[in-house]
């Protein structure tokens, strides 16, 4: 630190690094990205932490596939004649399996719409069994759910639950409860379950109490299938706000696909070859893209997703029947269920060994916190640099006048993005009494109007902004600059694959964005980088890491989805996406577009 | 489903100084003499009392150790005696009971009432304390049947098989010592030693669905004689009707009596197996009590206790929590009073203000409360309202906590696993469904007579509620290195520099010409000894 206390040796750096600023911008912002590029290829293995699920064995000695069928065709046919949740029928049969059986009614009023499901006045109703552990008081429990659906969506599932929930209630050696859980409305119904289960109300939920519980829920697992052979098991651990599980937990399952050679996949991709072939980096980084999208994308990527906030671990499984030859019974997916409880079962501890903060670039590998942070802290270098760009000029004069002239700028770039946030959702019911429009249309109508309204901002508010001083841009953009890298650093902690995209965006701009001379390759360059056309961008991304690339039509049709649907998940579970972009990431954008347009 | 059995042996011993030990255990009389025991509960229990769906417990303990105690009015320094006497304890029945201290022990003011003679009721000399982590296994019960004068080599005990007795859903094993009468006109006082277990079994995946049982199935033993010491050995088997239907059950062998009594507030029709009667042991050497159901039932719909409860932790995240206590009265018409207690340890921040009891959507103000806040590492909190519970009612109560961060040498070796919070206790006059008589208490069943009768219309149950598991904000202990590593080395760079640069003044000096001249020949004129230039 002489370095700094000499006060030469400070000037020199001082001086160095503006001379320099611009190349070591761009350095650091390439190097960020190699970075990000460079991890699918050095990540290590997963391993198995905590001991009380490696050391010990189990044997797996359930064959549940013939009974889970059965029972899955007679779920189906009360479902058609009840016209859906047989409530009655499941609750009969499970508590002729020995369970003890309770049901809770819910219902919820959408804030508008929801065009994806066909639904705006939901009621339903969730069973679930318990199955009492002997000799334990009911203070850890495990569950299994099943998050019901309309059509035969998930029968298989519910067959798979029941037939397991018979099997293990014949087994002696349970130390905590059981729960099997199907709920209604796939994720409002575990939803509704989850918060009275934990009496609490975040979302506005009405439901009735839930009137057996069995103390603290240590792992979850959720179940969806929907055929009766499958050809491989996808596992999702995406959660809300991009919440991950213990890797403790996946590392479970995937030794289990390893011992019942079961084809398990992840994002809907085998693990790739072994060996630093080129094949196997452009697949781990397909995986790892997909991860990331849908990690910054902040929805639940299954049921399991809404248990993490509650800290109980949680994976969803899937069952996909391809076109593939090989065929699995439902016996070899009983078994690995069965397999996972029981290791789940000689817990000691909840599961807090391994990360909690990973990237997978594919089922056998992760990144670690530590080896992703550094390609966003490179990022985010370059706003810091940025940010003395002015420091060397001379002070201007004026600025010690004060800063009353950055209100106006600040006060109404904010104020669009609150407009931004609030409006759509609130004035749906103008809305639609004035356009010939659907409800849902035009909530996502309004928020593209508004969107792109508030780009005009900048004209208006000049008129406002007395006293300026010359320079004055180079204060607003440090302002901007400085609330980007605020917004960025915090990110950084919450959801990395959020920040880390938002990054990358909005770095470029923001470091570049000057008024005077061509304004129009910084103006496209800023239409490009706006949080909104990521957005589209990264539908389009996502197709096309699916191998599935879409048409601009199509992608144009899933943008809109996407938008309607993360207003919705905002009120239905509590995402975080939209007021982050709304509130964050848009006025931040605003500045920075101001700055271009200083007069 | 479920099937309960009780064994209950009593005897009676001359008063305060236990004198002769021909049938009370020697171990036990010199710890009550010694110590100034006046009255001594201590149960340990594995499992829970579903009351919900199996009904009214004869006798319930929560799950873990529980132990109470009642001091003679003589003894002076009572938190001394009870340190000693649970230590002793601890070793009698190989359970860790050494670990009560007064982080656990509280002195309730209201819930527990000495149950034998007593001529004051001064709650000072009370200790009550639960352990709720204690695991009950085969070396407690070992000590617990070397009690019985004929231990578990003849009489009932004989079906006492560890293995048996621990494959099964619900176990509790408990000793009760108590000052009692030794006849109706009450001149003389005995000691009664009372040793209880009972069991739960489950033949739910044995049975294919049936819930026919034997003796024989459930202990792997039979009754083949009686301990030779007994002056009574009776089997009950409850054969009560569920519904006033035909009989649906059919014991065998055909019992010796048939004894109907009411119990708990409902008419019970128990099958007597008289071990002492010579007509039982006629026909065939051991005695294999079966029960068979004579047609499966299609929905075993038990009774809904009048009285149960549930309990949970509400809320999510580390930093607050909610502690909710549901209390169910299914009476139709009646209410009642209930007098609950929580002990909650020290390290969940009750507020106290936030406690709330709603009934029916109405506040229900507590009648009699009594709060005693916790210390910091030294008592618990202590909570015990008296609640009157309307009739066909669920009462919410409600209270918040906040999480403690402990030191970190307090926490246990697996933090992760969560915190206990013992049971609560609910003690309750229960009315009655059906109007009792009067019964004499020596013809009633002996399970029946621990708890007084205070009237014709009611019952005493004391219930227990879950033990919560909570998790406490807990550190990551394989971190300690690294954070002394980071923090060693932040104060280092960043607190020295920073010192260095806010306390140095700085001068610009003027940089120096001919720099290697100058050098050279200041290194020679320090040599000659003359000052450098």
């Amino acid at each position: 630190m002489g370095l700094l206390s000499d006060p030469q040796c400070r000037r020199a750096l001082a001086r160095l690094l503006l001379r320099l600023n611009t190349p070591l911008c761009v350095l650091s912002y390439l190097a960020g990205l190699t970075w990000f590029l460079l991890l699918p290829a050095l990540a290590p293995r997963t391993y198995l932490s905590e001991n009380a699920m490696g050391s010990t064995m189990v044997g797996e000695g359930s064959d549940l596939g013939p009974r889970a069928l059965a029972l899955a065709r007679d779920f189906g046919a009360h479902k058609r004649k009840v016209g859906g949740m047989p409530v009655e029928w499941l609750e009969q049969t499970m508590f002729q399996l020995g369970l003890e059986v309770h049901r809770q009614p819910f219902s919820r009023t959408l804030p508008f719409p929801d065009e994806a499901h066909e639904r705006y006045l939901v009621r339903g109703t969730n069973v679930f069994g318990v199955l009492r552990a002997p000799r334990a008081a009911s203070t850890e429990a495990l569950l299994l759910l099943v998050p019901g659906s309309e059509g035969s969506k998930n029968n298989q599932a519910v067959g798979l639950l029941l037939a397991l929930a018979g099997y293990c209630r014949g087994q002696v050696y349970w130390a905590k409860d059981l729960i099997f859980l199907v709920t209604e409305h796939d994720l409002l119904g575990t939803q509704a379950w989850l918060e009275a289960y934990h009496d609490v109300n975040l979302t506005g939920i009405h439901s009735g109490g839930v009137p057996g519980r069995a103390g603290a829920i240590q792992a979850a697992l959720a179940l969806e299938l929907s055929s009766d052979v499958l050809t491989s098991v996808d596992v999702a651990v995406e959660g809300l706000n991009g919440q991950v599980p213990n890797l403790d937990l996946l590392t479970l399952f995937h030794s289990f696909c390893l011992k019942s050679g079961l084809l398990c996949t992840f994002q809907g991709k085998l693990p790739p070859p072994e060996g630093p072939s080129g094949p196997g980096y452009a697949q781990s980084l397909r995986t790892m893209g997909l991860m990331v999208l849908g990690q910054a994308g902040g929805g639940p990527g299954g049921a399991h997703g809404l248990f993490l906030r509650f800290r109980i671990e949680a994976l969803t499984l899937r069952g996909i029947n391809s076109f593939r030859q090989h065929k699995f019974h439902l016996g070899a997916l009983g078994r690995t269920l069965e397999g996972m409880f029981r290791k789940l079962n000689n817990l000691l501890e909840r599961l807090h060994q391994s990360y909690f903060l990973y990237l997978l670039p594919s089922l056998s590998r992760f990144v670690s916190i530590g080896s992703y942070m550094p390609a966003l802290g490179l990022l985010l270098l370059v706003l810091v640099l940025r940010s003395d760009e002015g420091e060397g000029d001379p002070p201007p004069e004026e600025a010690r006048g004060g800063l009353l002239w950055l209100l106006p700028p600040i006060l109404v770039s904010g104020g669009a993005g609150a407009a931004l946030y609030l409006l759509p959702v609130r004035g749906q019911a103008v809305a639609t009494q004035h356009f010939p429009v659907g409800e849902a249309e035009a909530v996502v109508l309004a928020l593209i109007g508004i969107y792109v309204a508030g780009m005009a901002l900048p004209h208006s508010t000049h008129r406002w902004v007395r006293g300026c001083p010359t320079r004055g841009w180079m204060t607003l953009k440090l302002l901007a600059l400085l609330a980007l890298a605020l917004l960025l650093t915090c990110l950084a902690l919450l959801n990395f694959s959020l920040g880390f995209l938002l990054g990358a965006t909005l770095v470029p701009p923001a470091a570049a964005v000057r008024p005077g001379g061509s304004r129009l390759p910084l103006a496209i360059l800023l239409v490009l980088t706006t949080p909104g056309l990521s957005l589209f961008l990264a539908v389009l991304l996502e197709r096309e890491l699916l191998e599935a690339p879409a048409g601009l039509g199509e992608a144009w049709q899933r943008f809109l989805g996407a938008l309607g649907q993360g207003l919705l998940q905002e009120h239905l579970h509590g995402a975080h996406l939209s007021p982050l972009l709304c509130l964050g990431a848009y006025p931040c954008w605003l500045l920075l577009w101001n700055v271009l347009f200083w007069k | 489903m479920t099937q309960a059995g009780c064994v209950r042996w009593r005897r009676q011993r001359q008063c305060w100084q236990v004198s002769h030990y021909r049938l009370f255990p020697k171990a036990l009389g010199r710890l009550v003499a010694a110590l100034g025991v006046r009255e001594l509960h201590l149960a340990l229990t594995q499992g829970f009392w579903r009351t919900r769906y199996w009904g009214q417990p004869p006798l319930q303990a929560p799950a873990g150790a529980e132990l109470w105690v009642w001091f003679q009015p003589t003894v002076t320094d009572v938190d001394k005696a009870w340190k000693e006497l649970s230590n002793i304890l601890s070793g009698i029945f190989c359970a860790s009971l050494n670990f009560i201290d007064s982080t656990n022990t509280v002195i309730p003011t209201a819930s527990f009432k000495p149950l034998g003679l007593a001529n004051g009721t001064d709650h000072h000399l009370l200790r009550y304390a639960v352990l709720p982590r204690e695991v009950v296994c085969t070396e407690n019960l070992t000590p617990w049947k070397k009690l019985l004068p004929c231990g578990s080599k003849a009489g009932l005990a004989v079906l006492l098989k560890a293995e048996r007795l621990f494959h099964s859903s619900y176990h509790s094993q408990a000793v009760h010592i108590r000052p009692i009468c030794r006849d109706a006109s009450c001149l003389a006082v005995s000691w009664e030693l009372r040793q209880t277990l009972t069991v739960v079994f489950d033949f739910f995946s044995s049975g294919q669905g049936k819930k026919d049982w034997s003796l024989f199935k459930m202990f792997s033993r039979t009754l083949t004689d009686t301990c030779p010491l007994a002056s009574q050995s009776k089997v009950y088997v409850d054969i009560s009707p569920k519904n006033k239907e035909k009989e649906l059950l059919e014991v065998s062998p055909p019992p010796t009596s048939v004894h109907e009594a009411i119990v708990q507030g409902e008419k019970k029709t128990y099958a007597v197996y008289d071990l002492l009667s010579p007509l039982l042991f006629n026909t065939s050497r051991s005695l294999n009590v079966q029960l068979k159901w004579k047609r499966p039932q299609d929905s075993s719909e038990m009774p809904i206790p009048t009285l149960h409860a549930q309990r949970y932790v509400a809320g999510y995240g580390l930093q607050t929590g909610e502690i909710c206590t549901l209390i169910y009265n299914t009476h139709p018409y009646r209410a009642f009073p209930v007098i609950l207690l929580e002990t909650v340890p020290w390290y969940l921040r009750l507020y106290v203000h936030t406690l709330t009891i709603i009934t029916k959507g109405k506040e229900n103000k507590p009648s009699y409360i009594h709060y005693q806040p916790a210390q910091d590492r030294r008592r618990p909190h202590l909570l015990e309202m008296l609640i009157q519970l309307p009739a066909n009612s669920v009462t919410k109560i409600t209270i918040q906590f906040e999480r403690a961060l402990l030191k970190w040498t307090e926490y246990p070796p697996d933090p992760n696993h969560g915190f206990y919070v013992g049971s609560s206790v609910l003690s309750a006059l229960v009315p009655s469904v059906t109007a009792m008589k009067d019964m004499d208490v020596e013809q009633s069943p002996l399970f029946a007579s621990l708890f007084p009768s205070s009237d014709g219309s009611s019952y005493f149950v004391r219930l227990y509620t879950e033990p919560l598991l909570v998790n406490l904000p807990t550190p990551d202990f394989s971190m300690p290195y690294n954070v002394i590593c980071l923090t060693c080395t932040v104060v280092a760079v960043c607190y020295g520099s920073f010192y260095n640069l806010l306390t140095r003044t700085f001068h610009v000096e003027e940089p120096s010409r001919g720099g290697l001249a100058k050098r050279l020949a200041n290194v020679i004129r320090k040599f000659r000894g003359v000052p450098p230039l």
